[in-house]
Order: structure tokens, then C-alpha cells, then sequence
């Protein structure tokens, strides 16, 4: 049985009055026991959003309206307060953006500890300061800090500490499935390298399921074993990372991919998107991204395509759908 | 994709992704932002409510000649009388309506409060911004002045120099209120100040070559608008209530109607003990409705800045 | 300002030491000895992660800061010691493009007030003519129509076109110096070409000196011709910018270059890539 199975998913957004936007738009996910899963898309394609919204984080005006979402057979959709926490105990956890927003200024590294294992404590759980010094250094050697860091204050610790930190917490429960939310986007690239082969690391060697939110596709093909590809509230592909790289993609895979480069090759040529993407309070007909689409055909502006087989995996998009076909066909 | 030989157009004149279309519009930026500004109250509960009993004391404050039966100085009816058809809440000992003099008292509780808030305000941003754009001497000389007023305690400082002051009138009142409560919103519009001094879009206009006045007035005093307007009903709602005590306690003129002189002339003739109670409560109802309006509208003010606040 | 007319920008051994006070006492030493010039007409890059004194040098070049030690010249005045009035002369000719095109942006001002400021406060230019001049500035960054975009307010933009706002509110005094502190590395990956070729043209058609500021090797490539690596506050190695990349000799541009998140190996990145032109020299 799959560890999250994600139907149907919608997040309706509502700052004002009378005002909607519709950020996640019927999305499908679907995640097996240890599988690291990246999840690739620019700003405001709603990628944070489902992050979110799969591991019941959205807050006012944001809110689930519509999908189901079983963790593990258990459909937490539905489930609210007391029911919610105690899945979250030995389910799943979510790991921030920036540590500094995550971590509670005014509480040394070690309060957070004890916080988060008293708030879920299990009979038999020492927690006495002895006992929560203990298991704070045994995860905080997991990410690769040192024990001294306990004492220490968030403002006293770097940008890639502080990140680590935020892991090392997440790992305190040992879920089942992390979410990291853009870990190393506030991080220089240096920083992020580090960062990134703790968390490839950790995966490895605990085998837990992992989902990577980031708007760098280099940095999700380096880290994951498969890519999904969000633009404008839905999944547009979704790949095998080995795969992206060659072969025939949805277009805005495609477009995406130009816009990185190797620095030190003779001749460096970027790529850009022109357009903008589309408005989300307003309800779409055809493929969202028909407008900028090199490609697009009649059929993308008045249909929304949906999942269809391309390469190893699936890609919304007739043309590719079409290509595909016919290739299997012939 | 095909190859891009050429500068990509920049992405078309429309509105970034999540923002509903607003385009070109005629009416002056200034009251746009007023006008959605009070939609966006109106639209939180506690505020709507806040503004209605606001309004209604405001329109009985206006009005208060064709709302009020009798005169309220007219010493015409039998004293210390309890409620009856005549005289709604009673009289005073000198023969005077109190249901009139409530419906007239709603002006001097009105014109006090906004007014001493207003010139506490004022003091406050003026005092805030200065002290908060630039470290160094002279923000220390502010700060140590403004701690000074604030440890000083409120109301034996009024009633001290209500006392002393000579010209007892409602003006008095209004400077004696406004000067023992610009402190707080100082020290907060302050922290503001180094807060916003910080962002980069000061930065920007002191590189596009804005001087000091421009930059405090034009680019961070604007952004604490909410700030500014919130500070200006703490400060009203607490002159409401300060201009009562003042009266109350006979610091005030006498003949003055307002709310804190019916509580005094109660408290003169003894009004609990003869039973007339409603010459206690009502006015002090009234004084309790107005503060409580004024910090209902702060409620909604607090989530106009704040959008996470804002009720569904 | 033609190319003739701006003055070069030279450093000689300035450093910018820090004296932390509070519970860990200690002098933190973010520029050291730092020393280069960027030519009339050159873009030159300053590469390195943080903590590796960019963002100070930066703020010394623009007068935010004063070294500590050392002498910042541009063309006849002496940065350092410069004082508001000094300064304000100073942003005339050396302006800055910022690494948060929201951050910067007064949230209550239209793209044409914004715009409008510095041709008024630099050039003295009136209302009318400055809005004149707001209008060429848009169509020059690629805002078109000016006339739309002239009204809008920050929130109504895409990051692209904030950022694209901002280059024009720095070219509006007409400098000869622009420091672009990280400029990109805030936006969407799909909205970076368009602002760096933006740049590249800037400098090759005003003449304009361009200071990069980065972590990002992929964009300094782009744009610069020369680069200067920096590691805590110390120059390790510099030369022109292609050389640099391909042949490192530092092994702190290597790590930086080791950094560099890339979908591709450098195999498959030639295989799969076009040869066509980068930037400035040569064919556009």
C-alpha cells in the first residue's frame, strides 16, 4: 500500500471578501514507502501550497476544499485537533523555508528539543534534561552538528545551521515522511551543497519518505528519484529524474530546463519564458500553459489535457500525448 | 523550445498571477486606499460593529438639539426627582433634565476624546519618527523624555496640573489629556520607525537622492498608517475616559454638560443613596459604549494590516 | 554619460574590520586587503558565498559604509570619506540595483513616482519632464507600454518586472556606475535571462560600468567580462571571466563551481545546447 495517496486535492485561497484563488487545482500524488519525490515549479504555482495542504498545515485564508489524502490507509483529510496531532506524532513532519521563521527566537536549541518531545511523549520517553540533552545530541550529530549547538540561540547560529537544526527537529519523532518546504533557498549555493547531501544522506540511511518543494530544478534532480512538475496549480509531469535530462518532455519542462546553464562550457546560452503565468481566481479552460506554449495547438486552448504516458513517466499535453502514441503505435 | 535569439519580451502588462485585475483607474490613490480601507472594516465583525455605535453617538452628538427633549442647563424642573414621563433619567439637583444632558454630554465626550487623540497623536509621530530615523544624540534625548512620561503615573499628573491650570475649559481638558498620553504611541511608532529605516525600499530612495524630510514623511510614514491610526484610537479611547475622571472629580467647569459632570453631580448629591441610580449608570454606560467603539474599529484596523486576520 | 565621460572605479587595500560587541566579544574582519578597478565600460563580477564580503564591499562602493583601511576612488572623489551632501553627488554617478525587487519597492508608490525621483532630485528636472523621462526609461528596460506600467503599484507586477523597475529608477540620474547586488538570484529561473541580457545591453549601449555582485557563477558568466573571487574577506583569484570558470586555480572557485545546481554534466550540456553567442562582444 502506497504511504500517501492524495486524490482530487484542491486549496482554495481567500484574502478578502468575495475574492478566490484557486492555488492547487485537482492534484493526484502518490508516494511509496521510502521514495524521495521532488516537486519542482516557479512562484506561486502552488507547489508550498500542497506541501501544506498534504501535510495539514494550511492556515486562514487558505483551506482544503475538496480531495482525500490517506496517510498510510488513514484518510487525514477529515481528521481535526487531538486525531490530527496524534497522526503527526509518528506520521509525518514538515520542514520549513527559512530556520529562522521555524525557530522560536527567545528558546535555546535544547528547549526546542524538550518541546517537541514532551508534546508527543510516549510511555517510557525519559525526558528529564539529561535524557533530552541526550537524544538532542544524537540528532543533532545526525546532521552533522555538534553537541554544543544545544545551548545556542537561534540569532547565534548561521542560516545553514539553523536549517539543520529544523531537520534534526523533524527527525525527533522519526516520521514516517518529511516535507522540506524550499530548505536551502534562503542559503547561499555553498551552504545548500552541504545542506542538500546531509538531507540525500539521511534519506539513504533512514529510508523515510521524502517530499522536496523547490523552485530549482537542479537541485531536485540531484536529490530525488522522481520529479513532479507543478505550473499553475496542477501537475504537469511527472518523471523519473534520471529522465528529465534527455528524451521528450512537457513543454514547460522543457522551457525550464533551458533556463539553466554550465558556467564554464565555451559557449553559454539562457533561456527565458516569456508571459506571465495565468490568473488563479479565474477558473481555466484548456491547458494552462497554451498561451506561452510554443507548441500549442487548438485542441490545448479549449481542453485541459490530462495525465497521459510520456517517456517513463506522465505529462499533461496533447501534442506530446499525441507523439507519444504515436511512436508506441508505429 | 526553440532557440530564443533575441531578449525575451518581458512577461505581458498584466497582473502578476494571484492578483485580481485592478488596471488604470481615475480616482486618486489616497482615496482608493481610504475606500478599501473602509470596505475592509466594514467587512470585519467586530468593526462594523464598532462603527455603528460610533456613528449612532456621533449622529446623537450632531443632532443633539432635535434629539434631546429640553434644554440641559434649563433649571425649570423639580430637583432630585427619579425617572418619570417628563424627565426620562431623572433631574439633578438643581432642576436640570439628565436625559438631556446625556444626549448633550455625547459632544464634549466626542470632541475631547478625538481631539486630545488627535494631539496626542500628533505628538506621538512626530516625536516617534524623529527619534527612530537616525541613532545618536537626539534620539536618546527623545527616548529618555518619552520613558520619563511614561513611568510618570497619568492621572495624578492631570489631576495636578488640571488643578493648577488657569481657564477651566474644554480645551484645558484636551491639552491636559493629550499631554499625558502621547508617550505610549512615541515609543511604538519608534520601534516602527528603526524597523521600516531597515528596508530596502528607504534605501532606494535615499540612493534616488530623497533628503531626510522626504524619506520620513513621503516613504515611512505612509507604511505605518495602520500603525498610526491605531495609536489614534488607543489614544481617544483612553481621553474619553480621562476627560470623565477629570470632570468627575470636579476638575473640569462645572457648568460644562458632559458625561463626567452628570457622574460629578451625582456624586454631589449622593445619587446612589436617593435612588438614582440611573443617573450613575446611564452616563457611565454612555462613556463605556464610546471607548468600547473605539476599540472594535482597532480590532478591524489591526486586521486591515494584517491580512491573517481578516474573518472569512 | 558616454563611455569617455565615466570615471574608473579603483580600490586600493581596503578592508572593513567589525568590532562585535554584546556576549561573544570580538573584531570580525569582513573585507581584507582588498584591492581592483573596473575600467570605463567593463562589467566587472564579484563572486563568492556569504560571509565572503561582497555585500560590504558593495556597501563601501555606494557609501553606505566606510572602510575601515584603504582608499575607494571614483575617478577624482574619494568615497570614504564622503559625507550626506558628498553622498548624494555620489548616487548621481553610482547607483544600485538590489537582490529584492519587492523589498525595494515602496509598496504605496506607482513604477512612475519611483521612477520619477531621481530625475528630479539628479537632473532637476521638472514633474512633466521627468515623467517624460520615466516613459523613455520603461520602454528602455522593456516595460511597454510605458503608459500602462506607469500607473501600476509593486504588488500588481511580476518579480521580473519589479526588477526591471528598479534598473530603471537606477538609470534614472544617468549614472556611470551600476552595482547590481544580486540582481537574479530572487527571481523565478525563467525570468532571469530576460534581466541579465537586459543588463548586457545596458552596458554595451550607455557605456555603462557594471559591478556584479553574485554566488550565482551561471549569471556572472553572463554578464561579466572579468571576475574576482572573494573568500572571507580576501581576493583568491581573478582574470577574465571565461578563463577563470574553465581553467580555476583556486580551490574555492572550484567549490564554488562544484556548487552551481545544474540539471546537466558538462557532457551533456554540449551535447544538448546550441552554439550561440553569450553576451556583449561580437554578434547579439
Amino acid at each position: 500500500m502506497p504511504l500517501l495517496e492524495a486524490r482530487g486535492v484542491n486549496v482554495v485561497y481567500e484574502p478578502n471578501r468575495g475574492q478566490r484563488i484557486w492555488s492547487v487545482r485537482d492534484v493526484d500524488v502518490t508516494l511509496e514507502q521510502g521514495e524521495f519525490v521532488g516537486l519542482v515549479g516557479e512562484s506561486g504555482c502552488g507547489k508550498s501550497t500542497l506541501g501544506f495542504a498534504l501535510t495539514r498545515m494550511l492556515r486562514p485564508p487558505a483551506r482544503l476544499s475538496g480531495g482525500v489524502i490517506r496517510f498510510d490507509g488513514t484518510d487525514i483529510a477529515t481528521l481535526d485537533g487531538e486525531q490530527l496531532r496524534r497522526q503527526r506524532r509518528n506520521g509525518f513532519a514538515l520542514v520549513l523555508q527559512s530556520g529562522m521563521n521555524a525557530l522560536n527566537p527567545v528558546r535555546s536549541v535544547a528547549r526546542h528539543f524538550g518541546d517537541i518531545l514532551k508534546a508527543h511523549a510516549r510511555p517510557g520517553d525519559d525526558l528529564s534534561a539529561a535524557g533530552v540533552r541526550r537524544r538532542g545530541t544524537e540528532l543533532l550529530e545526525s546532521v552533522r552538528l555538534d553537541a554544543a549547538v544545544l545551548t545556542r540561540f537561534p540569532h547565534e547560529l548561521s542560516g545553514g545551521m539553523r536549517q539543520r537544526v529544523s531537520i534534526a527537529l523533524a527527525l525527533a519523532l522519526q516520521p514516517r515522511m518529511i516535507v522540506f518546504d524550499e530548505p536551502t533557498t534562503a542559503l547561499d549555493v555553498i551552504v545548500q551543497q552541504a545542506v542538500m547531501e546531509t538531507i540525500k544522506d539521511l534519506q539513504r540511511e533512514r529510508g523515510f519518505t521524502a517530499i522536496l518543494i523547490s523552485h530549482d530544478l537542479g537541485v531536485v534532480l540531484d536529490a530525488t528519484d522522481r520529479v513532479m512538475v507543478m505550473y499553475a496549480g496542477r501537475i504537469v509531469e511527472d518523471q523519473p529524474a534520471g529522465v528529465m535530462t534527455r528524451g521528450l518532455h512537457h513543454p514547460y519542462t522543457e522551457a525550464l530546463l533551458d533556463c539553466y546553464g554550465d558556467p564554464r562550457a565555451d559557449e553559454v546560452r539562457l533561456g527565458g519564458i516569456p508571459g506571465t503565468p495565468p490568473d488563479l481566481s479565474l477558473p481555466n479552460a484548456g491547458c494552462s500553459f497554451a498561451p506561452r506554449c510554443p507548441l500549442a495547438e487548438e485542441i490545448c486552448l479549449t481542453t485541459d489535457p490530462p495525465l497521459s504516458p510520456l517517456e517513463e513517466g506522465r505529462a499533461a499535453c496533447h501534442v506530446r500525448a499525441r507523439e507519444e502514441e504515436a511512436i508506441n503505435v508505429g | 523550445m526553440t532557440v530564443i535569439t533575441s531578449i525575451p519580451p518581458p512577461e505581458a502588462a498584466g497582473e502578476a498571477a494571484s492578483v485580481p485585475a485592478g488596471g488604470a483607474s481615475s480616482v486618486p490613490l489616497p482615496l482608493r486606499f481610504v475606500g478599501r480601507a473602509l470596505r475592509t472594516l466594514w467587512g470585519n465583525g467586530k468593526a462594523r460593529t464598532g462603527m455603528i455605535v460610533l456613528g449612532l453617538i456621533i449622529v446623537v452628538a450632531v443632532f443633539a438639539p432635535l434629539i434631546a427633549p429640553h434644554s440641559p442647563t434649563a433649571t425649570t424642573f423639580t430637583p432630585y426627582r427619579g425617572p418619570n414621563a417628563t424627565n426620562l433619567l431623572g433631574t439633578t439637583g438643581n432642576g436640570q433634565d439628565v436625559f438631556s444632558q446625556l444626549i448633550y454630554g455625547a459632544r464634549v465626550s466626542l470632541i475631547v476624546g478625538l481631539c486630545a487623540g488627535a494631539l496626542a497623536t500628533l505628538v506621538a509621530v512626530t516625536l516617534g519618527l524623529i527619534s527612530g530615523y537616525r541613532p545618536g544624540a537626539l534620539d536618546e534625548v527623545l527616548s529618555f523624555v518619552t520613558n520619563l512620561a511614561l513611568v510618570i503615573p497619568g492621572i495624578p499628573l492631570m489631576i495636578i496640573l488640571a488643578a493648577y491650570l488657569q481657564g477651566r475649559s474644554v480645551w484645558t481638558i484636551v491639552l491636559v489629556v493629550a499631554f499625558t498620553s502621547w508617550a505610549t504611541g512615541a515609543r511604538v511608532i519608534r520601534s516602527q520607525t528603526k524597523t521600516l529605516r531597515t528596508r530596502e525600499f528607504v534605501t532606494s530612495a535615499v540612493f534616488s537622492g530623497e533628503r531626510l524630510f522626504r524619506v520620513t514623511f513621503r516613504e515611512i510614514l505612509p507604511n505605518m498608517t495602520s500603525l498610526v491610526a491605531a495609536s489614534f484610537f488607543a489614544a481617544a479611547t483612553a481621553a474619553v475616559l480621562a476627560e470623565a475622571s477629570l470632570e468627575f472629580l470636579g476638575l473640569g467647569n462645572p457648568s460644562t454638560v458632559s458625561w463626567g459632570t452628570i457622574l460629578y453631580a451625582a456624586q454631589q448629591q449622593n445619587a446612589l443613596l436617593t435612588g438614582q441610580w440611573l443617573m450613575v449608570f446611564a452616563p457611565g454606560l454612555a462613556i463605556v459604549l464610546l471607548m468600547v467603539s473605539f476599540t472594535l474599529v482597532n480590532f478591524g484596523l489591526d486586521a486591515l494590516s494584517n491580512p491573517r486576520l481578516r474573518e472569512k | 554619460m558616454s563611455a569617455s565621460d565615466v570615471p574608473p572605479l579603483e580600490l586600493r587595500g581596503v578592508s572593513k574590520i567589525y568590532h562585535v560587541r554584546g556576549r561573544h566579544r570580538r573584531t570580525v574582519t569582513a573585507v581584507d586587503d582588498v584591492s581592483f578597478a573596473v575600467p570605463p565600460g567593463a562589467a566587472v563580477g564579484l563572486v563568492g558565498a556569504s560571509g565572503s564580503g561582497k555585500s560590504t564591499l558593495a556597501k563601501m562602493i555606494t557609501g553606505s559604509e566606510r572602510p575601515t583601511a584603504g582608499e575607494i576612488t571614483f575617478g577624482e572623489t574619494s568615497v570614504g570619506r564622503l559625507r550626506s551632501g558628498g553622498l548624494r553627488r555620489l548616487h548621481r554617478q553610482v547607483q544600485m540595483v538590489f537582490q529584492d525587487p519587492y523589498g525595494a519597492l515602496n509598496p504605496l508608490h506607482t513604477v512612475e513616482y519611483t521612477v520619477m525621483r531621481p530625475c528630479q532630485n539628479f537632473l532637476g528636472m521638472s514633474a512633466a519632464q521627468a515623467r517624460r523621462r520615466v516613459g523613455e526609461l520603461l520602454e528602455t528596460v522593456g516595460l511597454t507600454p510605458a503608459s500602462q506600467f506607469a500607473a501600476k503599484l509593486p504588488h500588481q507586477l511580476s518579480g521580473g518586472q519589479r526588477q526591471r523597475v528598479l534598473i530603471a529608477r537606477a538609470l534614472g540620474s544617468d549614472p556611470g556606475l551600476i552595482v547590481a547586488d544580486e540582481p537574479v538570484s530572487m527571481l523565478d529561473v525563467s525570468l532571469r535571462a530576460g534581466v541579465l541580457k537586459l543588463l548586457a545591453e545596458l552596458r554595451r549601449e550607455r557605456g555603462l560600468s557594471l559591478l556584479y555582485i553574485t554566488h550565482d557563477l551561471l549569471s556572472a558568466r553572463l554578464v561579466t567580462d572579468e571576475l574576482i573571487v572573494l573568500n572571507s574577506g580576501r581576493i583568491v583569484e581573478q582574470g577574465p571571466t571565461k578563463q577563470v570558470l574553465q581553467h580555476p586555480r583556486d580551490s574555492y572557485t572550484v567549490q564554488l563551481l562544484d556548487a552551481v545546481p545544474n540539471p546537466f554534466t558538462a557532457e551533456a550540456a554540449r551535447d544538448r545546447k546550441t552554439v550561440s553567442t553569450a553576451t556583449g562582444r561580437g554578434r547579439k
